[in-house]
């Protein structure tokens, strides 16, 4: 590929805003300016999916109604460790209106020993599937079943599992994360002893570094606490499912996915079928938040019932189901031990975390106490401790969220012991610039400096202020390619597999392609979200910005060209000295000569121009041998609380959240991903808790109404702050913002629990029962 | 048992034979196609199942069909008069008060009750109108100002 040399933006406007010159392939479009240049990126534009999802004419896949459906339901386990001896489907079998039931049995996996039952391993398990005339016909079949147990003795507990008599979850080496999980952590379930598997001591970019003892040694200051972090689930408000559709030459899905390749290359996998037999839509879908980048064992029941059947098949989980079966962040007690000198330059960082994602994998830490602050001794040990309980899921930021817990506490307590301000700590050992950036900005709206010592606020209601801060890798998948068509009317389509969970990929995909085509975003036409067309990246680990708008920007730019060419030989000059700007093909020297851009479709030789780009290398070059991801988005979140010490009740009062993601490509939505990144983490730090029965092994609060989460009347005022940070990267050199935008809210506030209170709280959900207790006003 | 009712939806007269059992949701959901209002948790508690009954806002999830018979029902799908979108519609449009939209029919429904009642309402009593709906993506804070730019919109 032949190379050209162009001159970017690059730095922080309004800091230290410079250029830089960054060798690019001919085929990639010129730098766009900074953002203030430009006319659709980085403006507040409305959502071009809006209409239809305030017109209920958005269809879900929980919506989708195909000729002759089925509904399906599954038949759960009810105990939460044990053999199947016997499962009957006679009398389900005879209820009018069924038409197919299928029992799951073993696969290669679970190991051949006893019958052909899979072993029951936590309450919710799936164990069978109806499909009937309608879902409460099967929910009826599904209650005649009978099935005859042989239970066996379980562990719930996380400390218990551990123990050396406690009941084993998996006696055999395990791979298998359920779904997703903690990012960039290669997990090794063959490693360990009975439940206490791992540990994992690398995490993505590096491992243990320098000498832990002779950092130890040199240290003026020591911080050494065990913080611990609660399960929650992720709870989107449409739940799990697909409906499919098993036709002899095609396999149609439409999921509820964060990832229609994915469930593809998944589903053609399970059935040893081509992938080009396996279709797979998602056009519209009620949240995810990690939880959504898989089949599941829905994917496969729907199938094998849609070819038992001949019929497609609904089968959408309700939502105690989505509790119990379809994923958690992982719990985590993590031990803490961090040196320090006088002036506040670290010396060493130990960690050491023990965490459950009931029978699956994924309960590590993360890599934010490796990575957030330089420090040259470090080590971490991360232990998965398997339970008997639904599997863990990547959630938001996974691992990094509960790591975030810890090491912010432990930094926040470091700066007491040195007698620095919190933020004048960061100040020395963060040597981030864009955080540097972001803790002044925000430090001033927040109005930083009114805040008190620890404890010395008077009366009931005491007020506090807390800060933490956050990172996360700008990974790139690669193999992320999208087709621009320009159409002879004028029209213009965007088509790729990548989906938009809500976040607004469809109307950033619009806006980078009407910046490039000189149009307006509502001229583009996004159809994405369908395995028909180029393979986009999953919806995860903040991918997808960086992924799939620089193919996107690149496949406009060269239909344009040969748009260009076609245009230039009938006005006798070259492609390169016109331009599409306002809806119009201008001649850069002569600029009275403009053709609108739907006039100058018409004399097309063919009736579009379709062009595939896909994601090259970042410019600079920084791709590695397993993969790409250089430097690290940051955040910095401030949190004012207000507890009331007679109750214990907790508020928060406001939280300003100051982010960067590169070029911003749509201030309004990328407020809307902060607010709803900083209302998890809230809810993760003062209200949601999976509660289990440590007798039964049963989840008591799998609904929405005991499973506490904020509605309205519970969020504060949030302000976000958006820092715009160019590096020089890809053409749009854009990134995402979902998983930055709540690590740091959650230790924020604990943060500032402190700072009201002058005792800190170690463990979330913070309730009043734990403040109360904090302060010595019950007694356990 | 069976039963036959008609319900007026969205102003057209619907008989049907229905279960006691069936719920007015799926009433709504599988016989009229009418897929706009939602199901997020069965348990009256996340509110993406309001619609209106009688001029009312109620949660389709907790009334059965036959209680509805001889209602008139409104949905999202009949909020919009003749193509024009709702000041409530166009809000949410506007001021962002979406992200994965799945819950948003249900809040416009509750929203458009509660105008009715009060047409000049303060931030708090928004709030604590939609105590009801959970939204897990937006963080509320859009859906408040689309409310608040609907109401300015029917006062104005």
């Amino acid at each position: 590929m032949e190379k050209r040399k162009e001159i970017f933006p690059f730095g922080i406007p309004g800091h230290n805003l410079s250029e830089i010159e960054r060798e690019i392939p001919n085929d990639e479009p010129p730098a766009w300016p900074v953002n203030d240049q430009l006319k659709e990126v980085g403006k507040r534009v409305n959502r071009i999916d809006a209409r239809a999802k305030v017109t209920g004419e958005a269809k879900y896949t929980s919506d989708m109604k195909l000729s002759g459906m089925l509904y399906a339901k599954f038949l759960r386990s009810n105990i939460p460790h044990g053999s199947i001896t016997s499962i009957d489907t006679s009398e389900a079998e005879k209820v009018p209106g069924v038409h197919g039931i299928h029992i799951i049995t073993k696969n290669k996996e679970d190991g051949m020993v006893g019958n052909e039952y899979p072993e029951i391993k936590y309450v919710g398990q799936p164990i069978a599937g109806v499909a009937a005339e309608s879902l409460s016909i099967a929910k009826d079949a599904v209650a005649m079943i009978k099935i005859e147990y042989d239970p066996k003795s379980f562990v719930i507990d996380l400390e218990e599992a551990m123990l050396p008599d406690a009941p084993l979850v998996f006696k055999e080496p395990i791979q298998r994360q359920e779904d997703g999980g903690d990012v960039g952590v290669v997990h090794d379930g063959s490693k360990g002893q009975g439940n206490l598997r791992g540990p994992t001591t690398s995490s993505f970019y590096g491992g243990p570094r320098g000498d832990l003892e002779k950092g130890f040694a040199e240290a003026d200051v020591m911080v050494e606490n065990t913080y611990r972090t609660q399960v929650h689930t992720h709870m989107p408000l449409e739940t799990h499912g697909v409906v499919i559709d098993w036709k002899p030459e095609e396999m149609l899905v439409y999921a509820s996915t964060q990832n229609t390749a994915g469930v593809r290359n998944e589903l053609a996998n399970y059935f040893e079928l081509p992938k080009s037999q396996v279709r797979v839509i998602c056009d519209f879908m009620g949240g995810g938040f990690g939880a959504k980048h898989s089949a599941g064992s829905f994917g496969p029941m729907a199938a094998i019932l849609s070819k038992k059947t001949k019929r497609p098949v609904w089968l959408m989980i309700d939502r105690k189901e989505e509790h119990l079966a379809e994923g958690n962040r992982p719990s985590s007690i993590q031990t803490l031990k961090i040196g320090a000198k006088r002036d506040g330059t670290l010396t060493a960082i130990q960690q050491k975390s023990h965490g459950t994602a009931g029978v699956a994998l994924g309960a590590g830490v993360g890599r934010i106490a490796q990575i957030l602050y330089d420090c040259p001794n470090f080590k971490t040990e991360q232990y998965d401790v398997l339970t008997h309980a639904g599997p863990g899921a990547a959630w938001r930021a996974p691992g990094n969220v509960q790591g975030a817990f810890g090491v912010e506490q432990a930094i926040d307590e470091l700066a007491e012991k040195l007698k620095m301000d919190p933020l004048a700590l960061r100040d020395k050992i963060d040597k981030s610039e864009v955080r540097k950036v972001e803790r002044s900005r925000g430090a001033e709206l927040f109005g930083w400096s009114n805040r008190k010592p620890a404890g010395s606020a008077s009366g009931i209601i005491k007020k506090g202020m807390g800060v933490a801060q956050s990172c996360w890798p700008r990974f790139v998948t690669l193999n992320s390619s999208i087709e621009v068509r320009i159409l002879n009317d004028g029209s213009v389509e965007v088509r790729g597999s990548v989906q938009d969970i809500g976040t607004g990929t469809k109307t950033i995909l619009a806006q980078v392609v009407a910046e490039e085509l000189g149009l307006k975003t509502t001229d583009i036409t996004v159809r994405i979200g369908d395995t028909l067309f180029p393979d986009g990246p999953g919806s995860g680990g903040s991918v997808v910005t960086q992924s799939i708008t620089p193919p996107a920007r690149n496949a406009a730019y060269e239909a344009k060209m040969k748009l260009f060419n076609q245009i230039a030989t009938k006005w006798e000059t070259e492609a390169s000295k016109l331009e599409a700007v306002d809806g119009f093909i201008i001649h850069k020297d002569d600029r009275s000569k403009k053709i609108p851009f739907k006039e100058a479709l018409r004399g097309m030789r063919t009736s579009q121009i379709s062009v595939t780009a896909s994601r090259s290398n970042d410019y600079g070059g920084f791709q590695q041998p397993w993969g790409l991801a250089y430097g690290d988005l940051g955040s910095v979140q401030f949190a004012e609380v207000s507890v009331n010490t007679n109750t214990g009740f907790v508020k928060v009062d406001r939280v300003v959240a100051a982010h960067s993601c590169g070029r911003p490509l749509n201030m309004s939505q990328l407020e809307s991903q902060v607010n709803g990144g900083v209302i998890q983490g809230i809810s993760y730090a003062l209200y949601e808790n999976r509660v289990m029965d440590k007798g039964t092994g049963h989840f008591m609060n799998a609904n929405v109404d005991q499973y506490k989460v904020p509605y309205s009347m519970e969020i504060p005022e949030i302000e976000v702050i958006i820092v715009e940070e160019y590096g020089a990267l890809s053409s749009t050199d854009a990134y995402g913002i979902g998983e930055p935008a709540n690590i740091a809210t959650a230790v924020a506030i604990a943060n500032a629990v402190y700072n009201a209170i002058g005792v800190r709280i170690y463990e979330i959900p913070i309730t009043p029962a734990s403040i109360l207790k904090a302060l010595n006003k019950i007694y356990e | 048992m069976s039963n036959e009712i008609t319900i007026s939806v969205n102003g057209k007269s619907e008989t049907h034979t229905v279960e006691g059992r069936e719920l007015l949701v799926d009433f709504l959901r599988e016989r009229l196609s009418l897929t706009g209002t939602h199901v997020g948790c069965d348990t009256s508690s996340c509110g993406a199942c309001t619609i209106h009954m009688n001029g009312q806002a109620v949660k389709s999830c907790s009334i059965l069909a036959a209680q509805a018979d001889g209602a008139e029902v409104t949905t999202i799908e009949g909020l919009a008069s003749n193509g024009a979108l709702h000041p409530l519609q166009e809000g949410f449009n506007e001021e962002h008060g979406l992200q994965c939209g799945f819950c948003t029919p249900g809040i416009i429904m509750t929203a458009a009750d509660f105008l009715q009642n009060n047409s000049n309402p303060t931030e708090h009593e928004i709030r604590e109108a939609l105590e009801g709906n959970f939204c897990r993506c937006t963080g509320y804070h859009n859906i408040v100002k689309s409310i608040q730019y609907a109401a300015k919109k029917m006062n104005a």
